[in-house]
């Protein structure tokens, strides 16, 4: 009887869910089209796009401060009342950064084929989610990852660590959030970078703040479904146009033959030049569906195998799957987020190809002084270089060209460089869409950034506040007081996060991917031992956390920044040109400069990050430092004694999903 | 305590559990890494209709296909086990 009517209400409430949400998405669309009909007659673009943005965020503020919460639990897991559908859409929102939304195209757009190591590296790694990790960690009960090193290995020096992992994984990819939507907010609202930084704030905190992940949840999915609409819409109108179909995703294989059949026509006509082993210039074309021109095999794959392996171990996705009701939906939780996350990475590469057809047809080719104003505007920001300059009007791309020694006076392939970021937001604008679409990805863009940016905020707070503060410095602390520390804390971790943005830090953009190889190494082979193998004992899992993280740290941090040590000292060797496996700096002349041993170079340093073991790049050093926490784990845990009966009792317990969850949180 | 026919329960479920995961993460081995091994022979194969050459189409879209179905069809086989061996929640 009492599961009769818990399932009544959990239906009744799925089904209000789909009444709010459909509704919600009903009245955006009709958002847009309003926006389109005030542009029609003759609203200036500008209150458009701030129309746009301050109408989303005001959404999501509402949201959040109407699921606010004085509960522990809601504020930790969302009551586990999410349905997994739903905490799907959660997870996508959560999952997909400012990076996937506005720079993935970009990077398939320039590198082809090797780009999409990215794709399969952000969608793979739900596959071992799901199978490995997740559904366990919900059986346990837990309110954040460390809460599980602690249980399982032997209390809180587990969960320090734990939680020193969880940080540097997740701090500087918050930062690149924020630092996201102040391009984004600094580009389309014209406000300076500074201030549309700290406008981001506002908006993560008004979500996040009052209702911890039960506000989280229920925003994410009300940014995902506005950030899904964004990206479709601009490649679904210009599949239509070109194609006479509307799903882009099958339409694009014809454009990538036209681009191949275009490739071939421009090295003949002496419009580009392309790159081979014996010879590859900057600017030189690559063929768009050739492997390896950008990435060694090695690196393509450890790419894919880190970003995959990374996906599973960063926490603000893992506890994700801690809100759904049982262990059951967390499973089906798992699937429909990478259903929701693949709507958008299959579409990235028709974005790229969309793209690479109309510059290599309308754009490379055209006599200089017809190239088309859409350009300037992205020039000025000294986003589009042709000829060397920014293209900042047509007068000064004449000029530039003008002064290349032997230039025919049509553009070639090697005189325009184009920056990764403008592919998306400047699809609508190439196209020649109506603005309103334009504001419309700007606003998606933003969705995307926010809604990762509160995840992984959440993440970092919940660590600072339930791990070290409740569970480590004061066990006694009544729910108020613990309420009102994760909010201090969350507020704290925001402002520093959105500072450090705000100074343009070029370094942190470029860490984003090394929070993957530094969560794997360190979380990854803990976890699943620690479910997975019974006689991992404490001893080994410490160890092989230290050694894991450790070696992946020091990785990264000497190949970026004490280049000259690691040659001298740690035997680092210059990585190679994937086109032809020459070293990328001549080690023994770079050596003998005065510079060479200088320590936190800038990334123009001749040795920075191009140093390294194996022909590693440092953003895969995770393929390192896995197998050594791994081998560690296994290694010292044989030498010690075996758990104890009780800890083993522990570990059949969170395999069966049936019963209570094995830790209970009181309120 | 566990009894020992518990125990003997728990063994089963949980082989079975592990074969189904070493069958998945084999899957996912081959869609992920070992077939884009030879996107060069397979991009001589051209996708009827659609233009893609295969070994392209396979990264940008198949593996991807492959990864959101084997989870859908993993969640169902994993709650058959589950249930076989009565260690399944409530509906």
């Amino acid at each position: 009887m009492a599961t009769t009517t818990q399932t009544d209400s959990a239906s009744a409430f799925y089904k209000q869910l789909g009444r709010m949400y459909g509704t919600y998405t009903g009245g955006f669309i009709g958002f847009v089209v309003l926006l389109a009909i005030l542009e029609y007659v003759g609203v200036p673009n500008r209150v458009i796009g701030y129309l746009f943005v301050f109408f989303t965020l005001a959404v999501y503020a509402i949201i959040g401060v109407m699921t606010r919460t004085a509960q522990v639990s809601e504020y930790y897991v969302a009551g586990r009342r999410v349905p997994a559908f739903y905490n799907g859409m959660a997870t996508g929102a959560d999952w997909m950064s400012a990076a996937s939304f506005i720079g993935m195209a970009g990077t398939l757009f320039l590198f082809g084929y090797d780009g999409i190591a990215w794709v399969l590296g952000w969608t793979g790694g739900f596959v071992l989610v799901s199978i490995l990790i997740g559904p366990y960690l919900r059986k346990f009960g837990a309110y954040t990852v460390p809460d599980f090193m602690s249980y399982r290995f032997g209390g809180n020096f587990a969960r320090f660590l734990a939680v020193i992992v969880l940080v540097a994984a997740s701090f500087t990819y918050v930062t690149a959030q924020i630092y996201g939507t102040g391009i984004i907010a600094s580009r389309f609202l014209g406000m300076p970078f500074e201030i549309a930084v700290f406008v981001g704030l506002v908006g993560i905190l008004l979500c996040a703040m009052l209702g911890g992940m039960r506000a989280v949840t229920w925003t994410q999915i009300a940014q995902y479904i506005v950030l899904i609409i964004a990206y479709l819409t601009p490649i679904v109108i210009l599949s239509t146009r070109h194609y006479g179909f509307p799903i882009p995703e099958l339409t694009y294989g014809t454009a990538i033959a036209e681009i191949t059949a275009r490739e071939t026509q421009m090295v003949k006509d002496g419009l580009a030049v392309l790159c081979t082993a014996a010879s590859c210039p900057a600017g030189a074309l690559k063929p768009h569906i050739q492997p390896f021109f950008n990435y060694s095999p090695l690196n393509f794959f450890g790419i894919i195998f880190c970003m995959m392996v990374g996906t599973a171990s960063l926490p603000h996705i893992l506890m994700r799957y801690f809100t759904t009701p049982s262990v059951r939906e967390a499973r089906q939780s798992v699937a429909w987020s990478l259903f929701f996350i693949f709507l958008l990475y299959f579409s990235a590469p028709a974005y790229a190809a969309f793209s690479k057809l109309e510059l290599y047809t309308n754009i490379i080719g055209r006599d200089v002084s017809q190239i088309r104003p859409w350009m300037f505007t992205w020039g000025e920001l000294g986003l589009i270089q042709i000829c060397g300059k920014n293209a900042a009007s047509l007068e000064a791309v004449v000029a530039a060209c003008k002064a290349i020694a032997g230039h025919p006076g049509v553009l070639r392939l090697q005189d325009f460089v184009i920056n990764t970021d403008v592919i998306v937001l400047s699809t609508p604008e190439i196209a020649g869409l109506p603005y309103v679409i334009s504001g419309l990805v700007a606003a998606g863009g933003l969705a995307a950034a926010l809604s990762t940016a509160d995840g992984l905020l959440l993440a970092i707070a919940n660590a600072l506040s339930h791990d070290i503060y409740y569970k480590m410095l004061s066990p006694n602390a009544p729910t108020i007081r613990r309420l009102t520390v994760a909010r201090v804390l969350l507020f704290v971790v925001a402002v520093a996060a959105a500072a450090t943005a705000s100074t343009r830090p070029t370094d942190i953009i470029a860490m984003v991917g090394w929070a993957f190889s530094l969560a794997m190494a360190g979380n990854f082979p803990t976890l699943v031992m620690g479910i997975w193998w019974k006689r991992a004992t404490t001893a080994g899992a410490i160890s092989g956390m230290i050694a894991g993280f450790g070696i992946a740290l020091f990785y990264l941090v000497v190949s970026r920044y004490f280049p000259g040590f690691g040659v001298k000292y740690a035997g680092m060797t210059s990585l190679l040109n994937p086109v032809n496996d020459l070293p990328l700096v001549d080690i023994a002349k770079a050596m003998a400069l005065p510079n060479a041993m200088e320590s936190f170079p800038t990334l123009a340093h001749p040795m920075a990050n191009k140093v390294g073991w194996f022909n590693l790049n440092n953003i895969n050093v995770g393929l390192l430092g896995m197998p050594l926490g791994f081998a560690v784990i296994y290694v010292v845990s044989l030498l010690g004694k075996e758990p104890s009966k009780e800890m083993q009792a522990f570990v059949d317990e969170i395999r069966k999903p049936r019963g209570r969850t094995v830790l209970q949180e009181k309120d | 305590m566990n009894s020992a026919k518990d125990q003997a329960r728990d063994d089963a479920h949980w082989k079975k559990t592990t074969n189904l995961m070493l069958i998945h993460l084999g899957i996912w081995l081959f869609v992920g890494y070992i077939i884009h091994m030879f996107v060069n022979y397979l991009n001589f194969i051209k996708i009827p209709i659609l233009g893609f050459p295969l070994g392209f189409y396979m990264a940008a879209q198949g593996s991807l296909i492959v990864f959101v179905v084997m989870l859908f069809i993993f969640a169902r086989q994993q709650d058959k086990i589950d249930r076989e061996f009565g260690v399944a929640e409530d509906d």
